[in-house]
């Protein structure tokens, strides 16, 4: 049990978020409890409008959820201590995103996308330039260093966005749709390689997805439905 | 990793394009100021010409520039024997239409006494008056030069030299010739006109003797007011010293067209900014994903509001420095004299970057608005 606890990266309690007041007040999240352990994999299932992007927004410190207790790797986030620059420090230090569309910012080159992250959290240029050479060699893209995100395929700027995500060793990575915009074969990779990512880095990994096929690429499956998780399906 | 720069860099061509549009608006501009500067500088150049120190004019006018003046030729000869006086001049003001190779010029005639103050100071090519008939010296920007003829009147005037700068304030290049030319030129009148004048009686002789202003250049000891008080006691005379006569000039002579030329400067500079801060504005809103998506991976506000601020000032920079090129290449084709000083410029320079960085705001304050959730989700 003591084990346990100290593996839990983010632990969920009571989490209830709303939007607008009177007959318009929407509960995008009710009462949410969830808890990832370091190394796990899982999946938040659900229609359109259940609450996941809700959720992520909450855990990636971009949404302050209005009840309910939020502790990231270990550090309770939205405790009133926090200012909008700490959450800010805090997504730099402990977390990636990685997106649909990969996101990567199109007037920078492949390692420089990645060297970006590394220099906000104050690495030298030299010690940001070898990380981010280090990270796309990881990934196998490390021949594309120098090429725009225009020139990269679907399956390359996805690989960049995830070594950018990865650049200062969260310990929990946030995917938005991560396949959504690759075949199934790609998917597969990139499902493979993130969950070998979450087991070297000892980081977790939560996935909002639509995409039937990878569900299988998860530990477990947690169904949102109207602001409520309701199901957790462990594979 | 300067992010502004970057991005300059990855959408080159549409920088560039942009920064052409706007230095086309500071050229404008900086040919705004140029030509005020010259409106005001030509006005000034042909009181400054005479080098005196003294204008004595005829009483109850501000002339011989904002107003007409008339005093008696031999006044010259009364103010010269004035205790502080160096050396005195007579001289005449008057505008006049001539023919020259097919074209109509319009030239200021100045007449001066051969020898003493208000011919011209510096001969850039050729030479000075010589002859007390039938020479003058003209302006660079009437088209003459040296040895070219022209017809005043009913005489023929050899062009024997050339100065440069010297147009009254509607910007009419100024020509000298000897106050005995100017006093007959302004004398002829038309046949039908001059017979209509005997008829009348009217004294031909008076009015040829006539001049504009007699100008004084004074002792070194000596104080202009009170030179000026002294010629004020006669009746029929007014004087002014040379710092009154400027502040004459620009007060009365150039004040509305320099108000009007200030205002449309003003207004110039206010569609500058506009244009500015619509152009950053554009900018940003295109890049509202990519603001979102550098929140989102930790990025502080400082380096988005750098990467705005930056850009909206290169853009201003670049801007100026080719507004400034293509108005260096292009003041001389102006009709009228475009002049620039260096210190024009460089104000126009931080004018436009506080215009500039205040412009950005509008930018920054809808990139501080962009919600890093905003980077998630298609």
């Amino acid at each position: 049990m003591a084990d346990d606890k100290r593996n839990v990266i983010v632990d969920i309690k009571g989490v209830s978020k709303h939007f607008g007041t009177g007959d318009a007040r929407v509960d995008a999240l009710r009462d949410v409890d969830l808890k990832v352990h370091a190394g796990e994999v899982i999946a938040l299932l659900g229609p359109s409008g259940s609450g996941k992007t809700t959720l992520l927004n909450v855990i990636g410190c971009i949404l302050e959820p209005n009840q309910g207790q939020v502790q990231l790797d270990g550090e309770m986030v939205y405790d009133n201590r926090w200012l909008r620059s700490d959450l800010r420090k805090l997504r730099l230090d402990k977390i990636g995103f990685v997106f649909q569309f990969h996101n990567l910012l199109p007037f920078l080159d492949a390692k420089d996308n990645i060297a970006l992250v590394l220099q906000l959290a104050k690495k030298s240029k030299a010690e940001a330039q070898a990380r981010a050479i280090e990270l796309l060699d990881y990934l196998e893209v490390g021949h594309r260093k120098d090429a725009m995100p225009a020139q990269l395929s679907g399956g390359e700027a996805q690989r960049v966005a995830i070594a950018r995500a990865l650049a200062n060793s969260p310990r929990i990575i946030l995917a938005d749709e991560p396949t959504a915009a690759l075949d199934s074969k790609r998917a597969g990779i990139v499902m493979d390689l993130l969950r070998k990512l979450a087991a070297e880095q000892d980081a977790c990994i939560i996935a909002v997805t639509h995409d039937e096929k990878i569900y299988d690429r998860f530990d477990r499956l947690f169904h949102l439905r109207d602001g409520q998780l309701d199901h957790d399906q462990i594979n | 990793m300067n992010l502004a720069y970057r991005d300059v860099r990855h959408n080159l061509f549409r920088f560039l394009l942009t920064c052409l549009g706007l230095s086309l608006l500071m050229a404008v501009v900086l040919a705004m100021i140029g030509i005020y500067n010259g409106l005001v500088s030509d006005a000034l150049n042909i009181v400054k010409a005479p080098q005196a120190e003294l204008w004595v004019v005829e009483h109850g006018t501000q002339g011989p520039f904002a107003e007409a003046s008339k005093i008696p030729g031999d006044t010259r000869d009364a103010v010269a024997r004035l205790h502080g006086v160096s050396e005195a001049g007579s001289i005449t003001y008057k505008t006049v239409e001539a023919k020259f190779a097919g074209d109509t010029l319009r030239l200021y005639v100045i007449g001066y006494q051969l020898g003493r103050p208000g011919g011209p100071q510096t001969v850039v090519e050729g030479r000075n008056i010589q002859r007390s008939h039938f020479e003058m010296v003209a302006d660079r920007k009437s088209g003459l030069t040296p040895g070219d003829y022209i017809r005043l009147g009913r005489d023929n005037f050899k062009v024997v030299g050339l100065v440069e700068d010297t147009m009254n304030s509607a910007g009419d290049p100024a020509i000298f010739i000897t106050l005995a030319d100017a006093q007959t030129l302004q004398s002829q009148l038309a046949p039908p006109a001059l017979r209509v004048q005997i008829a009348r009686g009217a004294g031909l002789l008076e009015s040829e003797n006539a001049v504009a202003a007699v100008i004084a250049r004074l002792d070194a000891n000596a104080d202009a007011q009170s030179v000026a008080q002294t010629v004020r006691q006669w009746k029929h005379l007014s004087a002014m010293t040379q710092a009154e006569q400027e502040e004459l000039l620009i007060q009365s002579v150039v004040d509305r067209a320099r108000r009007q030329i200030g205002l449309f400067l003003g207004i110039l500079l206010t569609v500058s900014a506009v244009v500015i801060a619509l152009i950053i504005y554009t900018m940003t809103m295109e890049k509202l994903k990519q603001i979102a998506t550098l929140k989102l991976i930790g990025a502080p506000d400082r380096v988005i509001i750098g990467l705005i601020v930056q850009q909206s000032v290169a853009l201003g920079a670049v801007g100026w420095f080719f507004g400034l090129g293509i108005i260096l290449l292009v003041k001389d084709y102006f009709p009228r004299r475009v002049l620039l000083e260096p210190h024009n410029a460089a104000a126009l320079a931080g004018i436009i970057l506080v215009v500039c960085v205040v412009a950005s705001g509008l930018g920054v304050r809808a990139a501080l608005k962009v919600d890093p959730a905003e980077a998630i989700g298609g």
